[in-house]
């Protein structure tokens, strides 16, 4: 057995003597003007992840410590990198909504959603009253799941397990609802350019209905548990502030946002699938910090499960997709029958759905911020460019910022506020 | 001295059996109940309720493979579980469990070995344990097992401080280090959870911090430190780690049961202290004594699985500028009402005595929590003003 060294080099960009960009190696301070503050003390190099409990997938954050205090955190992202972006340039836009599945797999509805969104603005079509208002449900249900995940695995992060089983709990009810709409709890492929895949079946109203009327009682016990728990304020206050103009200048969005005081949110601010129209809080954090943010979240859960309640009671009747036969499928029995519907779904099948020559750009507002789906198109049925704004990567970019200074127990709790799920960061 | 030899013998091998396996089923007892607040099942499979899931978990340990990393210090990687493991068993060597017990060749007392320096060996003991885990810590050549060391030594022994400061109030009012007169000091007037509530207080969260357990299971830390000092073990070693944290949980909870809680005493009877003894006696105080200890292990798992864990640097202010400080005021308090109890007023210790003392504690607990706010304890790292 030999023994074989491998060199790595641990350096990361930064500014060299004469202020040019340059490699700085890691142990060495960032700034080489400013005194070292112990001399002679050694600072430790971790490696956190990307197999660790508390990584959450696989990011790697290469940490420098000087005991346990955080001196410098570089986050290495990619180990997840699946190419979905370079994949969509090879698909038609109906055939991007399953790699939208996987992106941020904590919440695919509203990923699906996101990109249908994007292909009709390209395409401009005008969706169907109740498609609109499943659509909102859709994204709304993604919410409340990605939120109690985030919920979960932070509380296990801070030590605290039974608020876990407690999250995953609900998550589970929703699985079960979704399997229920698409028959897929986690792959959903929901939606469709120009409408859903499928209707919301017999019963789904009523098993939603008894969703949200006992979800709040969950929110409760998770908030009786956690919010006024004296270990669990001390681990949160103060942790990982980031003022309102930082966090505007790292491009946070969402609660990371919300939590550090700025009130936006694209589904007041831009409103789509007819938001304006909903009664409902975008709840605001004061202090930036992780307290802020589970508070934050914890208030959105509420407020979804507000948006849920009035998009049931709202729930139009009629077709969930649009009338044009170029751009949805004709129902297979037609398909068989009738000359020009089957046509039609050989059109469809073999070319796709045409998109005019331009581009086009939506955001909507998702669990863990805002989600850009841009489209370029050059008058095929598959886009030339497709670009995800992933909102979790984004955020994550904040992370060494916000642990400079803090102890290696405090970065575990601000990588867990940043609520990444790899699948977005690396795509 | 035969028959010495013999009792003490068979006392050692039924203490030994009894702890191996109340802490084999202590592990299941703490997943059932843990499920239970979870809304699980926990294991259920393996025997009726689960029962024999402890023996098939010692069974697939005994056959994992034991691993040894690359650049390891063996020696100090093998003795480490050992060493943290003897001393978790040693400890409930000198705790009485039961009254005594009359045979033909005599009576005898229902304590592995009643030294005459019973609570001090406790101390010294107990803090032999940490050895292990730093040697652990260090010897795995791994930098999340060394953190989980250097949490370890440095709170176990900033707790050491305040557990010895707190025993020191059992040790003013029993005026004896032997912990069969301690209980005997109990039996005679109140329990000493009543006239020394605060050191109870105290004793209670420095005996959670001593076992390593959440709030305060920094060295193990699994979402920081993966699994801490025992990151590298695996196996056998592994389970020694783990049996010597549960061993010492049960030590830790008798502790509490026979300084705070009386030990063996029935409480609201004269029947078990008074008069000869008798076989039925010691069956029944043992119970007692079984009952008192499975309550404080009930109450370690369920503010395990309640409470998130304590940073590093909250957990050193708190042994160190919380406990310590309160630990030191209270013992000063204390000394001083008995001062004036006894020596000024002249009572002697009994029920009087300590229920004038119980009141006392009521009233500095009131000041204490009312005035040590919840929140004011513990703080970020970083201070952000009012937050």
């Amino acid at each position: 057995m030999s023994k074989r060294t491998v060199e790595v080099e641990l350096a990361t960009p930064g500014l060299g003597a004469r202020g040019q960009p340059a490699r700085v190696p890691l142990g060495v301070a960032a700034d080489q003007t400013v005194e070292e503050p112990e001399a002679g003390a050694e600072h430790l190099l971790m490696n956190l992840g990307p197999q660790h409990p508390a990584t959450h997938g696989v990011l790697r954050l290469v940490v420098e410590l000087d005991g346990e205090t955080v001196v410098r955190v570089i986050p290495h992202v990619g180990y997840l990198h699946s190419g979905f972006e370079k994949l969509g340039e090879y698909r038609h836009y109906n055939q991007i909504i399953p790699l939208t599945d996987r992106t941020d797999y904590l919440s695919p509805m509203a990923n699906n959603v996101g990109v249908a969104m994007a292909a009709e603005r390209l395409m401009g079509i005008e969706i169907t009253p109740r498609c609109t208002v499943l659509r909102v449900i859709a994204c709304e249900m993604s919410r409340i799941i990605s939120h109690m995940v985030w919920l979960g695995t932070t509380s296990i992060d801070l030590g605290a397990f039974t608020p876990f089983l407690w999250a995953f709990q609900e998550r589970e009810r929703i699985y079960n609802l979704q399997e229920m709409w698409t028959g897929a709890r986690l792959t959903t492929s929901l939606t469709r350019v120009g409408g859903l895949m499928a209707d919301i079946p017999d019963g789904f109203v009523e098993a939603l209905r008894h969703f949200t009327s006992t979800f709040p009682n969950t929110l409760h016990e998770i908030d009786r548990v956690l919010t006024r728990n004296a270990v669990w304020a001390g681990r949160t206050q103060g942790v990982g502030v980031l003022t309102a103009d930082e966090a505007i200048n790292y491009s946070l969005s969402g609660p990371m946002l919300r939590a550090s005081g700025v009130p936006y949110d694209v589904r007041k601010d831009k409103p789509y699938l007819e938001y304006e129209t909903y009664d409902f809080d975008v709840p605001v954090g004061e202090h930036g910090d992780v307290y802020d943010r589970y508070l934050v979240r914890l208030e959105e859960c509420h407020q979804s499960n507000r948006i849920l309640e009035q998009a049931l009671d709202r729930l139009p009747e009629g077709p969930i997709n649009v009338d044009d036969p170029r751009v949805i499928l004709p129902p297979k029995s037609r398909a068989m029958n009738d000359m020009e519907a089957m046509i039609y779904h050989f059109k469809q099948v073999m070319e796709g759905v045409k998109a005019p020559v331009g581009e086009a750009y939506v955001g909507i507002e998702n669990p863990k911020g805002e989600l850009g789906n841009y489209f370029v198109s050059d008058g095929t049925a598959k886009p030339v460019r497709w670009r995800i704004r992933p909102p979790a990567f984004i955020n994550l970019a904040s992370i060494s910022k916000m642990a400079e200074g803090h102890l290696l127990s405090d970065l575990i709790a601000i990588n867990a506020s940043v609520d990444i799920v790899m699948g977005e960061v690396d795509r | 001295m035969t028959f010495f030899l013999i009792a003490s013998l068979i006392k050692i091998l039924a203490v030994f059996t009894v702890i191996m396996v109340g802490v084999a089923l202590l592990t299941l007892a703490e997943r059932r109940i843990c499920a239970w607040m979870q809304d699980r099942l926990g294991p259920n499979r393996v025997g009726p309720q689960g029962l024999l899931q402890p023996a098939a978990d010692g069974l697939k340990n005994i056959f994992k493979e034991e691993t040894y990393p690359a650049q390891a210090d063996k020696t100090l990687f093998v003795l480490a579980p050992a060493v943290s493991f003897i001393p978790a068993l040693l400890t409930f060597a000198v705790i009485p469990f039961a009254a005594p017990l009359p045979t033909p060749w005599g009576q005898v007392s229902m304590v592995v070995a009643d030294l005459p320096v019973g609570f001090l060996y406790i101390l010294a003991i107990s803090s032999l344990g940490v050895y292990g885990i730093v040697l652990a810590g260090w010897s795995s050549n791994n930098k999340y097992a060394l953190l989980g060391g250097l949490r370890a030594s440095a709170q176990m022994i900033s707790y050491e401080i305040a557990m010895g400061m707190s025993t020191v109030a059992v040790l003013l009012l029993a005026g004896n280090v032997t912990l069969s007169q301690i209980i005997a000091r109990q039996q005679d007037s109140l329990w000493f959870v009543l006239p020394l509530g605060l050191a109870f207080f105290i004793f209670i969260v420095a005996a959670f911090a001593e076992t390593n357990r959440l709030p305060f299971d920094l060295p193990e830390a699994e979402g920081e430190l993966i699994a801490g000092y025992h990151t590298e073990y695996s196996a056998m070693k592994f389970s020694m780690f783990y049996i010597a944290e549960y061993s010492n949980m049960v030590t830790a909870s008798a502790l509490m049961v026979t300084l705070f809680f009386g030990g063996w005493d029935i409480p609201f009877t004269n029947w078990d202290t008074t008069g000869p003894a008798e076989v039925l006696k010691t069956l029944a105080t043992l119970a007692v004594f079984g009952f008192k200890t499975i309550c404080f292990l009930f109450l370690y798992i369920w503010v395990r699985w309640t409470l998130p864990r304590f940073r590093y640097d909250q957990l050193m202010a708190l042994g160190w500028k919380v406990m310590l400080p309160l630990a030191l005021v209270y013992l000063t308090i204390l000394a001083t009402a008995i001062w004036i109890l006894h020596t000024r007023l002249g009572w002697a210790y009994e029920a009087r005595f300590a229920w004038a003392l119980a009141g006392l504690n009521a009233g500095l607990a009131v000041v204490l929590f009312w005035f040590l706010d919840r929140g004011r304890l513990v703080s970020g790292s970083v201070e952000t003003g009012s937050a």
